[in-house]
């Protein structure tokens, strides 16, 4: 399967990633590849198989389920520990740029 | 309000359709897919842990009590429960939202096709409800107030994770006013059955509208915009009503709509394009991987539609049919849960629904309002108002006199018999004691008694008013009447 450079640089906006045009040519064929790897897949005729994209289990009920009761948060210290900056307990970032 | 200057006449030859998307934030102790709690105003970043801080590695629980408020909310909005739901990722960067993608549902929702009813000038009107489904919320930025503010965005996540509902109407709504009825009833709806308190003010009811507008009479919908986030009932009024305006001055001038995200300014009453955020909507929705799908049993369902009280409309119709309540007070007395759970256990203790009504609603609940008290809070218990109006019933205290012990009451939070007891107030219906009274008020009074006898019968009122005041109000009214017109013969 192809991938256009078109729709390379679409996906990496979409992720915030900035690509230079070496790279944008260089991500539409390696990606290209992977799907085509994968497209492999399609030989099989699956039009049977219920689609899976979690885990199920055997039971009318979900079985992992919280009861609603509250358990230790982490410290403001700890919680801004990896902020690259913080102030008066918040998380600070760049003034959000709307693209 | 609104600096758009289209007439009336060309306004209305256009028909607005609107669909609402409502956010309810869900009454429970914990977040949605882990154990910080969600009470509102703590410091910032104290209610936080790995998994609503989106760290590498935490896995995200499902909070039970959660689920269950959420499929209380789908039935109370007459929706289907669908035994299978799941959650979905729905992928934007935004510096609140620390995982990168909000969990929510997407394909295979919680809820679908429900209903609402509003009422519009003595009408009802259903109102669809196309699909109720559950979520996290974001953490809150604040782009203002700090002294560096103007470089950087503060970010509190507190309520990153906090439980919420996304209910989406179907665009069956025709005007603002039925935008804000909606509205009303369904947070009223909310309230009732104890899956939200729905203060706005905390942000635990959010709306966006999405608004178009076509010719009368032609089936095709028009281009619509969304706003986004209006933060009270009134504005979202107001921010339709402007919006029904600007789209039809636009085509008017021979524009077209565009399709758009559109932000109320509440300072000068317009909305405004979020343009920018447009070429990023493509949420890019997959399967949460995390999570199991939600699978609600038979059995389960069950437990929570037998736990869920009765809804405010049903209320509405039972106390006007069962007490005999005119519809304006039917409705007062059932606006809250806690109002309806007061006037019946109070009609019930006194017999008579009616009058009990007109108590809780008139004179109770003005002591109430003068006092800033809610009436779970009420000195009055519920009882005692009972006992107050069936002794009026009885004709052992007359109306009047009734009004003064419910001030008492409120006061010392007394039962009325003690405060009756001890200020010696029964209603005086002995015939010795009234003709007492009587006599007197007529030797005082003999220009009037003249009056009456020379045909002036009206003149009798003066003087049952005078041994109502000679009595201090303790005189049984009907008594006396009956009396001093023997008397006069």
């Amino acid at each position: 399967m192809k991938l256009t450079e078109e729709e390379v640089r679409y996906v990496a906006g979409l992720a915030n990633l900035r690509l230079t045009e070496e790279e944008v040519h260089r991500m539409s064929q390696d990606l290209g590849h992977i799907l085509t790897h994968i497209e492999q897949l399609n030989e099989l005729d699956t039009s049977a198989v219920p689609p899976m994209a979690q885990v199920l289990f055997d039971a009318d009920e979900t079985a992992t389920l919280r009861e609603d009761r509250p358990r230790a948060s982490l410290s403001n210290n700890e919680a801004l520990a990896n902020a690259p900056v913080s102030g008066a307990g918040y998380y600070k970032v760049p003034k959000v740029i709307e693209r | 309000m609104s600096t758009l200057a289209v007439a009336e006449d060309v306004i209305a030859k256009y028909e607005p359709v609107i669909g609402l998307e409502v956010h309810v934030q869900l009454g429970t102790k914990t977040k949605i897919f882990c154990g910080c709690v969600t009470s509102f105003g703590a410091e910032p970043n104290t209610n936080v842990c790995p998994v609503c801080l989106g760290l590498p590695g935490a896995l995200p629980v499902l909070n039970r009590q959660a689920v269950e408020l959420a499929i209380s909310a789908a039935l109370a909005l007459h929706c289907r429960v669908n035994p299978f739901s799941r959650f979905a990722r729905k992928n934007y960067f935004y510096p609140d939202l620390p995982k990168g993608y909000q969990i929510s549902q997407y394909d295979q929702p919680l809820a679908e096709h429900g209903w609402l009813n509003i009422n519009i000038d003595g009408i009802a009107k259903r109102i669809g409800v196309t699909r109720v489904h559950m979520e996290d919320d974001a953490g809150k930025s604040i782009h203002d107030g700090f002294r560096d503010s103007d470089v950087y965005t503060y970010v509190d996540l507190n309520r990153s994770g906090a439980p919420l509902i996304e209910i989406v109407s179907e665009p069956d709504i025709r005007s603002a006013g039925e935008a804000y009825a909606y509205l009303t009833e369904m947070k009223q709806v909310m309230q009732y059955i104890s899956v939200s308190d729905c203060d706005m003010e905390k942000g635990q009811l959010r709306c966006d509208a999405n608004v178009s507008v076509r010719p009368r009479g032609r089936e095709e919908l028009g281009t619509k915009a969304e706003v986004k986030n209006v933060n009270s009932f009134r504005f979202v009024k107001q921010a339709i009503e402007y919006e029904i305006r600007r789209q039809v001055e636009l085509i008017e001038s021979g524009g077209t709509v565009a399709q758009e995200s559109r932000l109320y300014n509440v300072e000068t009453g317009q909305t405004v394009s979020m343009r920018s955020k447009e070429q990023a909507h493509d949420y890019r929705y997959f399967p949460e991987p995390d999570l199991v799908p939600l699978q609600v049993s038979e059995h389960w369902l069950h437990e929570v539609k037998s736990r869920l009280p009765e809804l405010p409309a049903d209320r509405r119709e039972r106390f006007a049919t069962d007490y005999g309540l005119r519809e304006y007070d039917a409705q007062v007395l059932s606006l809250t849960r806690e109002t309806g759970d007061y006037f019946e256990t109070a009609a019930k203790v006194s017999g008579d629904g009616r009058a009990t009504g007109n108590w809780v609603t008139g004179d109770l609940m003005g002591l109430l309002k003068a006092a800033g008290k809610e009436i779970a809070e009420s000195p009055i218990s519920a009882q005692r108002l009972g006992e107050l109006v069936a002794l009026i019933s009885k004709g052992e205290i007359s109306g009047k006199l009734a009004k003064e012990i419910l001030a008492k009451m409120f006061e010392s939070g007394e039962a009325a018999s003690a405060i009756i007891d001890r200020e010696g107030l029964k209603q005086i219906s002995d015939s010795g004691a009234l003709e007492k009274i009587i006599d007197e008020v007529l030797a005082a009074n003999p220009k009037q008694v003249e009056q009456y006898r020379s045909g002036k019968t009206a003149v009798a009122g003066f003087l049952v008013g005078q041994a109502m005041k000679a009595s201090r109000g303790q005189a049984n009214p009907a008594a006396v009447n009956e009396l001093l017109k023997a008397k006069l013969g």
